[in-house]
């Protein structure tokens, strides 16, 4: 294999395993914050605002982390900075 | 694929090019700032309001609650701020029903111009409201060790807040593209649906969070009580 196929074939299975690996935490951290909310939201309706507010902001913390494996993934794919390097070294030759 | 409005190129002139964000940017704050000086030309403090004028009121009390739910006591000084980052996010991702419109969150430049102005209001709204020697001491809170580490924080709280916006915005396109080359017709429409949703939420939590940290930058701490003499 030349380098290029190589880069290829790490690029790919790197994003696919960086995207599942990197909901998976989240996924579960989301589930038990909404179950959490919930819990409390059955127990206190009447501090739903204030819940709800703080379960949007929490959720959406946690689901940047999730975010950020996606960049990652969507930067291994369609911006590979090592791809570039090597189609700019087979180009210059 | 387009991933970004970045690469969208319209004009080119040197090293002078226009892409799709700066454009979609733009058209966006001539629409905002033309549809809020019109509206507010005639404003009626009577019981007989326009549509117009309610869709207004609704916003910028709305926003004012929710500026005052997060622990500001004055409201209406942070209004402005908060209240333009909201506006105008909620508004470029609802605009994404109007074909051919691409949001210009979707561009990691967008947003980090967007995170960039609320890592300079803080420390000014800080500043205003505490002093410059209070406002820098409350780095060295709780003990001079932590100085390195609310440095940090409030660097990766910025890189954070850019990152969410953009990684939001372009999944969402990015979604609803791949979805339109393997089973056009239905379930894009969904996609798009929930990506208005996405949008909202988005919007509002960037305002919260710039709001949130806003209100840690402007407390005043009161020093504490002394201890109660037991006698």
């Amino acid at each position: 294999m030349d380098s290029m196929t190589i880069i290829a074939v790490a690029s790919i299975g790197v994003a696919g395993i960086t995207t599942s690996f990197g909901t998976m935490g989240p996924a579960l951290a989301e589930g038990r914050a909404v179950a959490t909310a919930l819990t409390s939201l059955a127990q206190q309706p009447d501090a739903s605002a204030t819940i709800t507010r703080t379960l949007f902001v929490g959720l959406a913390m946690i689901e940047s982390t999730a975010i950020y494996c996606f960049v990652v993934s969507m930067i291994l794919i369609f911006a590979n900075p090592f791809w570039n390097h090597v189609i700019a070294q087979t180009a210059a030759k | 694929m387009r991933l970004t409005p970045d690469e969208l190129i319209l004009w080119r002139q040197g090293f002078l090019k226009l892409n799709g964000t700066i454009l979609f940017t733009w058209v966006l704050m001539l629409a905002l700032a033309a549809g809020s000086f019109f509206l507010t030309r005639h404003l009626s403090t009577g019981l007989k309001r326009s549509r117009w004028q309610n869709l207004l009121e609704i916003i910028v009390t709305g926003m004012d609650k929710q500026i005052q739910d997060v622990g500001l006591n004055e409201p209406k000084k942070y209004l402005g701020f908060i209240g333009t980052l909201f506006i105008f996010v909620a508004s470029s991702s609802l605009c994404t029903v109007i074909p051919g419109f691409e949001t210009p969150t979707s561009s990691l430049s967008t947003t980090v111009a967007l995170a960039l102005c609320v890592f300079v209001a803080v420390p000014f709204f800080g500043i205003a409201e505490q002093g410059v020697v209070n406002y820098l001491k409350s780095y060295m809170k709780p003990t001079f060790f932590m100085l390195p580490f609310n440095i940090i924080s409030e660097l990766s709280r910025t890189l954070a807040l850019s990152i969410r916006l953009f990684g939001n915005m372009m999944s969402g396109a990015m979604i609803v593209g791949i979805l339109v080359t393997i089973t056009p017709f239905i379930f894009p429409i969904f996609m798009t649906a929930l990506g208005l949703l996405t949008g909202m939420v988005q919007a509002y939590i960037f305002s919260i969070l710039a709001a949130v940290y806003i209100a840690a930058a402007t407390r005043v701490r009161q020093p504490k009580p002394a201890p109660a003499v037991k006698s």
